[in-house]
């Protein structure tokens, strides 16, 4: 919870070390964040803790190291339940990231759920990782994907939306907030109706997940996936939300240790949620030091980080629309810290080459949006995203080092 | 003819040219002018037959063989990979299938393309001469094979 005081930007920075580095003999400013975000120092320490003191393996051993390992690991568990609002921690799965998450989901649940002639409705904003795994278990199970339109400022076409619904809708998998756009979807109303129908909803939460107030149960939605790295936590995280009912009601992922409850080789019993899908060693210390990263969002306050990454938005959108020849994508009032544009005279690799060279991350390219690309007629874009530790000030270094590479290119 | 120069000549130059520039800002302008100067591929070869992989621009290349030399034209919708383009196509244009092959190519990393351009890229730059060698080496197989 917020603690009331305010927010203090220069403060944040000094617990992220990577701040203080140069790239190109520049100070970094680091506009990369829906890629990943940086980590804070507590998520370092917490890796070199967990190695330094209580390495183990969890949930077997019977020593102190195991067990404290295990009580460390169980309690990001706890932390993500509070984090997204779950009302049980075994509805809370670790995986090694939202794409994971995804793929586990469309095979085990498209295993046990989906039959010949079902449908699954995806949206033209969704990330490779939203399509691709429905369409390998769709070719499998012989079931058809359909597509939700988009208007032309990136948000789906609600109207769209309700037509493609029906009694063989099985599952809608949506993003809640565009990587490529930052645009947020009306996840509500695609929930509330998608269950009217007796589908099953799944929300990515990729991008929402780090900047908007997430509460699983209110949304209602059926699964909620996210990646650790981007809510300032270690790379390998991944977390998989879904309702008791729906995850006792799928087969395993992968079969091995951890899984089981008893194993013969006629037959095995598999063990009870959460470890039913956590096969194997997990990621521990990465897990681990994730509850440090929620610790972080918790403390700062997750309504008044988005409170100062929606200042650097809207300053940085208005600075751009001043450039001439700059024109953003996807420009709607509702939106995550995220502002894709493209310049007229100038290919995104050439902006992200020239900004690099100013110590200035940016991404570029189809940011794994394909089909949205093509839809907006587009090869890619350039695209500048927000996290706690930016500045204004750094926004000005941008826009100065932008005004001069587009004088360089064009 | 007689005066072609040798791809360790020409890498040289390019080198040198380089050296003259202090900051990379300096460096990239010139990279941007030779992209701007690079005779346009014709639309008819910018198919993916001509495509290179691996970069996130879209490169083309297309090469022709005469009189035992290779020569070679491509394009990018990216300036600065047009520039890269440019270089590249003057160290290894107009030179034999053989030493087209056995070139060094030491001059990407004296320059620093290699450490300056982010890694992605490079892997673009380095699918590019790849596939430049490729070609020589095909281009030459076949004129041996109908003499």
């Amino acid at each position: 919870m917020s603690t009331g005081t305010p927010y203090d930007v220069h403060s944040i920075r000094q617990r992220f070390p990577i701040l203080n580095r140069k790239v190109k003999g520049k100070d970094l400013i680091y506009f990369d964040n829906a890629a990943t975000a940086q980590k804070p120092v507590e998520v370092i320490d917490a890796l070199t803790q967990y190695y330094s003191y209580y390495n183990a393996n969890i949930h077997r051993g019977l020593h102190t190291l195991a067990d404290e390992a295990t009580a460390a690991f169980e309690a990001t568990r706890e932390a993500v339940k509070e984090f997204i609002g779950a009302a049980h921690s075994e509805e809370i799965i670790f995986t090694k990231g939202t794409t994971e998450s995804i793929n586990l989901i469309a095979a085990a649940w498209g295993e046990a759920c989906l039959s010949a002639g079902d449908e699954i409705i995806l949206s033209s904003l969704e990330h490779h990782a939203n399509i691709v795994p429905w369409q390998m278990v769709a070719q499998k199970k012989g079931a058809t994907i359909r597509v939700i339109p988009m208007n032309d400022q990136g948000e789906m076409d609600m109207a769209g939306f309700h037509a493609l619904l029906n009694d063989k809708t099985k599952m809608v998998a949506v993003v809640h907030a565009s990587n490529a756009l930052g645009i947020i979807q009306p996840v509500e109303e695609i929930i509330r109706s998608a269950h009217q129908h007796g589908a099953v909803v799944l929300i990515d939460g990729a991008q929402s997940s780090v900047h908007l107030d997430i509460n699983v149960r209110e949304m209602d939605c059926d699964f909620y996936v996210f990646s650790g790295h981007k809510v300032y936590g270690p790379t390998g995280t991944g977390v998989l939300y879904g309702k008791k009912h729906i995850l006792n009601s799928m087969s395993p992922f992968l079969g091995g240790g951890e899984m089981i409850k008893e194993v013969s080789f006629e037959q095995t019993t598999y063990n009870e949620l959460p470890f039913k899908f956590e096969a194997g060693t997990p990621n521990i210390a990465d897990v681990i030091a994730l509850r440090s990263a929620l610790a972080f969002i918790t403390e700062l306050g997750k309504s008044a980080i988005r409170m100062h990454e929606d200042v650097l938005l809207k300053y940085a959108t208005a600075q751009l629309q001043k450039i001439e020849g700059v024109q953003i994508i996807g420009e709607v009032e509702n939106k995550v810290p995220v502002v894709s544009f493209v310049a007229a005279g100038a290919h995104p690799q050439d902006l992200a080459y020239l900004l690099d060279n100013n110590g200035i991350a940016v991404r570029t390219g189809h940011h794994c949006a394909q089909p949205l690309m093509k839809r907006l007629g587009i090869v890619g874009t350039t695209r500048v995203s927000f996290g706690a530790y930016n500045t204004q000030e750094e926004v000005d270094v941008f826009i100065t080092a932008l005004e001069k590479s587009l004088k360089m290119l064009r | 003819m007689e005066n072609q120069r040798t791809i360790e000549e020409i890498e040289q130059q390019l080198v040198d040219d380089f050296a003259l520039f202090e900051t990379w800002e300096e460096k990239y302008e010139y990279i941007i002018d030779l992209g701007k100067k690079l005779i346009p591929l014709s639309d008819a070869f910018k198919i993916d037959a001509y495509k290179i992989k691996g970069c996130q621009s879209s490169v083309w290349i297309h090469s022709h063989y005469e009189n035992g030399r290779v020569f070679f034209e491509g394009d990018s919708d990216a300036v600065i990979v047009r520039g890269l383009v440019a270089i590249v196509i003057t160290v290894l244009n107009g030179q034999s299938p053989t030493a087209i092959a056995e070139a060094p190519l030491s001059f990407i990393d004296a320059i620093g393309l290699r450490s300056h351009l982010a890694q992605t890229r490079a892997n673009g730059l380095s699918a590019m001469l790849k596939q430049m060698k490729l070609e020589a080496s095909i281009l030459g197989g076949q004129s041996s094979s109908h003499p």
